[in-house]
């Protein structure tokens, strides 16, 4: 298939330092993810020609830690194409934009970011709500949630995560397995924020969020900040580091865009972007060495499993179940950095920067041998992408 | 700190507003009799942009409630039950509310609710409670 994606390489990635309350510029972190990755590509700012981030400027409540005004007010690399902005197929969107600006010939090296420093925000959130202040309309989308006492994904997943185990049988065990299998591999990633081991009773003793969610079917909010390279592929023979190849993008929205009109047993906005995926590209989900799947909550894995093809709708439960399918020497080894159930809530982007650490075969303690092709999804619920990487 | 409410608008302000009457009131589409919600400005099944807006009994089926533990607001205590609910006289549409008058315990999938309305600010929203038989 003629695609854009053949005409692309990522030739270089960065993170900053990831942890709880780091109290720093969050303009700062990114401005490091985004050095980090020019270092890795061997680049200097004379040579980058376009940015790209998902969502946006700064906001107070952490969302997003800097835009691309607040990068490039420091970088200053005088892009001669850039976007920004959150109404893309999945956070990793802004990457995809990043390939068909450089695809099209408008950019040559475009450097593509996401900020967050959530785990601040809310730290001096807290602070300020005891004084009394906060807002209350709402506007948007939200306001057919929040008002009614869904503040949060949690609130929202929880619902579809239920129905799920109510119409298929899953239970908190086989999420747990996730949650399980996210920290064992932390043990091996140095950047992840939880390393120590959990068990299936830690699991299953941890106070509830919303049902069936305990504390450990959440993931971590954080401060920390990563950074890709994307080049034209003919760029990418001079470069530092393996590049790492774009097999398909899937983007597509098939469902209203809200969150209570999907199928409800599995995450909304995302069967699109897996569908799609695969329409672009002659590799099948047996093809897949390695699976990097968002896991801001452990449902929105294990849905993403099942839309993705990797078993049929309604079997994830059984097939994460004990684990030893998706373990790092398992058939299908699933977030082996940590996800962000572990390594921290860096809104997709940290699977991203994990699959072309495997595919570049980096990953040290928890590399997964001979990892040919991997399969990266962000989002649902906000709307999903779904990205097919290889090995260049 | 009080509770969040709805941004009101006039595209929406019927939604919110209705609940002071007692009544739940949808959009729906003149030419192809398909309701809407949230409003828009046209219809997503047929486009025509004839929309009415009429009250509805109020009957709802709980498609699928998840009970929330922890507490984000003081004005919310936990624990309490959020919803999903499937309006029974309008197809297809579906509200993210809150069931009270009833246990979380005693919440279950395909449970016939009824809405009561709340005022939150500018706004009355429309809970969903047990239907006693």
């Amino acid at each position: 298939m003629d695609k854009f994606e053949n005409s692309v390489r990522i030739t270089g990635i960065g993170q900053s330092h990831i942890g709880r309350r780091l109290g720093r510029s969050p303009v700062g972190l990114a401005v490091d993810a985004c050095l980090a990755a020019m270092e890795d590509a061997g680049l200097d700012r004379s040579e980058i020609d376009g940015l790209s981030s998902h969502p946006g400027p700064l906001t107070l409540d952490g969302y997003s830690g800097a835009g691309i005004a607040d990068v490039e007010r420091v970088l200053r690399v005088k892009p001669r194409w850039f976007n920004s902005g959150h109404e893309f197929s999945g956070q990793s969107g802004a990457l995809v934009q990043a390939m068909m600006a450089v695809a099209s010939g408008l950019a040559r090296h475009v450097i593509v970011f996401r900020c967050t420093w959530e785990s601040t925000a809310q730290q001096r959130e807290a602070a300020s709500r005891s004084e009394g202040s906060g807002s209350s309309a709402i506007a948007g989308e939200f306001q057919w949630s929040i008002p009614f006492g869904a503040f949060s994904a949690a609130n929202w997943i929880g619902l579809y995560a239920n129905l799920h185990m109510k119409r298929y049988g899953t239970t908190r065990e086989q999420l747990g397995a996730i949650a399980i299998n996210a920290r064992a591999n932390a043990a091996h990633n140095p950047s992840a924020i939880y390393r120590d081991p959990i068990t299936m009773d830690d699991y299953l003793s941890a106070r509830m969020i919303s049902t069936p969610f305990g504390l450990y079917d959440c993931d971590v909010p954080c401060d920390g900040a990563v950074a890709f390279i994307v080049s034209a592929a003919e760029t990418a023979r001079d470069m530092r580091r393996p590049a790492v190849r774009v097999e398909a993008v899937g983007t597509r929205l098939v469902e209203p865009w809200t969150w209570d009109n999907g199928a409800l047993d599995q995450l909304v906005l995302a069967r699109g972007a897996a569908q799609s995926l695969w329409e672009r590209t002659d590799l099948k989900p047996a093809d897949v060495d390695v699976a990097e799947l968002y896991d801001g909550f452990t449902f929105n894995c294990l849905s993403w499993l099942e839309l993705l093809g990797f078993c049929p709708i309604g079997e994830g439960g059984r097939f994460v179940e004990g684990g030893r399918r998706i373990a790092l020497d398992g058939e299908l080894p699933l977030n082996t950095h940590g996800g962000q159930l572990s390594g921290g809530r860096l809104q997709g982007y940290t699977f991203l920067h994990e699959a072309c650490v495997q595919l570049r075969g980096e990953g040290g303690g928890r590399q997964v041998s001979n990892a040919q092709v991997a399969v990266v999804s962000t989002g649902g619920g906000a709307p999903g992408g779904a990205i097919l990487l290889a090995r260049d | 700190m009080t509770k969040p409410y709805p941004a009101i608008t006039p595209e929406t302000e019927f939604f919110w507003t209705s609940g002071k009457e007692g009544k739940l009131c949808f959009q729906r589409c003149t030419a192809c009799e398909s309701f809407v919600h949230p409003p828009q400005p046209r219809c997503p099944a047929c486009l025509a942009e004839t929309l009415e807006i009429i009250a509805v009994s109020g009957r709802a089926t709980v498609a699928t409630y998840t009970v929330n533990m922890h507490q984000w607001h003081p004005d919310f205590p936990a624990p309490y039950t959020i919803a999903i609910v499937e309006i029974d006289d309008a197809p297809g549409v579906r509200l993210t509310t809150r069931i009270v008058n009833c246990d979380p315990a005693e919440v279950t999938f395909g449970m016939p609710v009824s809405a009561v309305f709340e005022q939150q600010g500018p706004a009355y929203l429309p809970l969903f409670e047990p239907v006693h038989s």
